[in-house]
């Protein structure tokens, strides 16, 4: 494996064995060892054409845990904003000797596009491209439920998931569909017509309108952000009616199965799809999976970085 | 093919090291024995009960993965993690067993003292190797061995262990190490 574009892109077995090498690197951030020398000399670019707070933080931990030297470069304030062009900035990157390059940009397929190109030579990681995948938030999503609900079970069989909220714009709920569903879980999406995208019916989860008789019956429930940056429409009548359908607030909480978990990707519109009393109460995971999120990148920089020019199966 | 060592052998040099190492530390109050995943660390765990019934006292027994530490992780692709699991007690101050089944180019001992350097001090760090074969790349050495069992480099030292294969045996076998 060479690239993280997607979760399309990840066999079971390759997930699962993400998942299990994160869960011993996490157990190296418990410890005393907070550095490892593995990727020492290999250069690390952190290549944000969108705003980002945890996942590129969240990306520069990981890469230094593994002694990687890490660039970070975001649009503002470089040449980007000055219109210089994906492939120019890559082929700047590639000069420099970039072994890999996180990319979170604003179209969809940009990730794509860079890991097919002949610009650069280095891993491609996927941090979020437009509305399409954020393959690494899924996979520290599916590594912390498998941690609070897993049972010691390597994958997700037999477990209930909700994603509420606004699917439509949300590159999290698809890679999350992907790949919670690959690991065995039973996914439901909520959300109001509108907020859902052309085609849902193909997408391996079923649909509900209806929070209320869904969230009884699931084992998480993982809130998206309603993201108005992206809507140029108007998708619901106000927040208010939003709130009221499909937001999550104590009351709701109250009537999830015993030990059931709240997700969220961050970052969260207290009030909106979330409140305040749910955000913090003793159900969310919400601060647990930004540090899950450390080991979980680890993982990925390991898996695609760590070995050689050798492919599997040379060996 | 040829058979090296058979079950029994196995047993019995597994024996003698555990009186070597109790001989050499004046008995086992400050030994902690670490295993190298994935042998390795059985062996640990035998080499621990056979130490118990002498003793009376079960050493603090671990793991120590070391693939994050290698230097060969470009040569190679990238390789499972095994656990690391240090006993409570911890490793300062203490006589540190390392426990491998082959010792052959050194250099994953090599890795394993780096990895001891980021959980601490240990007083001193020995090594226990149930197969010697040779062919050092690196100034190391074993404090207790099974058997030097002399090889080519053209031949490879395969160990199986009955917790995991099914079988207590070392074999020497036509075909460079994969």
């Amino acid at each position: 494996m060479k690239h993280l574009l997607s979760i399309a892109d990840l066999n079971k077995s390759e997930a699962i064995s993400i998942l299990d090498t994160a869960t011993e690197l996490a157990r190296v951030g418990d410890g005393a060892v907070k550095k490892l020398p593995t990727l020492r000399g290999r250069t690390i670019v952190n290549l944000f054409a969108e705003d980002s707070t945890r996942t590129r933080i969240s990306f520069e931990a990981a890469a230094k845990r593994l002694s990687a030297d890490v660039i970070n470069f975001s649009a503002k304030g470089s040449s980007v904003s000055k219109g210089e062009s994906l492939k120019d900035t890559a082929m700047t990157l590639q000069a420099m000797g970039a072994d890999a390059v996180v990319i979170r940009h604003s179209a969809s397929g940009a990730a794509q596009r860079l890991a097919d190109s002949q610009w650069m030579s280095g891993s491609v990681i996927n941090a979020g491209d437009g509305t399409h995948e954020h393959p690494s938030q899924a996979l520290l999503d599916a590594f912390t439920i498998r941690k609070h609900l897993g049972m010691g079970a390597s994958d997700l069989a037999g477990l209930n998931v909700a994603i509420v909220g606004d699917i439509l714009h949300s590159r999290v709920a698809r890679s999350n569909v992907l790949l919670l569903a690959m690991l065995g879980a039973k996914v439901t999406l909520v959300a109001p017509p509108t907020l859902l995208p052309v085609g849902i019916q193909n997408w391996p989860a079923t649909v509900s309108y209806d929070f209320d008789s869904v969230i009884p019956h699931v084992d998480v429930v993982m809130m998206l952000r309603v993201q108005q940056e992206r809507m140029s429409d108007l998708f619901f009548p106000n927040a208010r009616e939003y709130s009221r359908y499909f937001g999550l607030n104590g009351e709701r909480m109250a009537s999830m199965k015993s030990g059931a978990i709240v997700m969220h990707p961050g970052p969260m519109n207290r009030g909106l799809e979330i409140s305040a009393e749910v955000a913090d109460s003793a159900r969310s995971v919400i601060t647990e999976q930004v540090t899950n999120g450390v080991s979980v990148r680890m993982a990925i920089l390991y898996v695609l970085l760590a070995g050689g020019a050798l492919e599997v199966g040379s060996n | 093919m040829s058979l090296a060592l058979s079950a029994q052998d196995i047993t019995r040099a597994l024996t003698r090291i555990s009186h070597e190492i109790l001989e050499k530390n004046q008995g086992s109050a400050n030994i902690v024995l670490l295993g190298i995943p994935t042998r390795g660390a059985h062996l640990a765990t035998r080499i621990s009960s056979i130490i118990t019934s002498i003793e009376g006292s079960e050493p603090p027994t671990g793991t120590l993965d070391i693939t994050l530490f290698r230097d060969d992780l470009r040569m190679r692709p990238p390789r499972a993690i095994m656990p690391t699991k240090i006993p409570t007690s911890g490793i300062e101050g203490k006589d540190v067993i390392l426990v491998d089944d082959v010792l052959f180019s050194g250099r994953t001992i090599r890795a394993a003292l780096d990895a001891l350097g980021e959980i601490g001090r240990p007083r001193t760090v020995q090594l226990a190797a149930l197969v010697d074969r040779g062919h050092r790349e690196l100034p190391i050495k074993a404090d207790f061995i099974g058997k030097n069992l002399p090889t080519s480099k053209n031949q490879s030292v395969r160990v199986l262990l009955s917790e995991i294969d099914g079988r207590d045996e070392v074999t020497i076998e036509e075909g460079a190490e994969l």
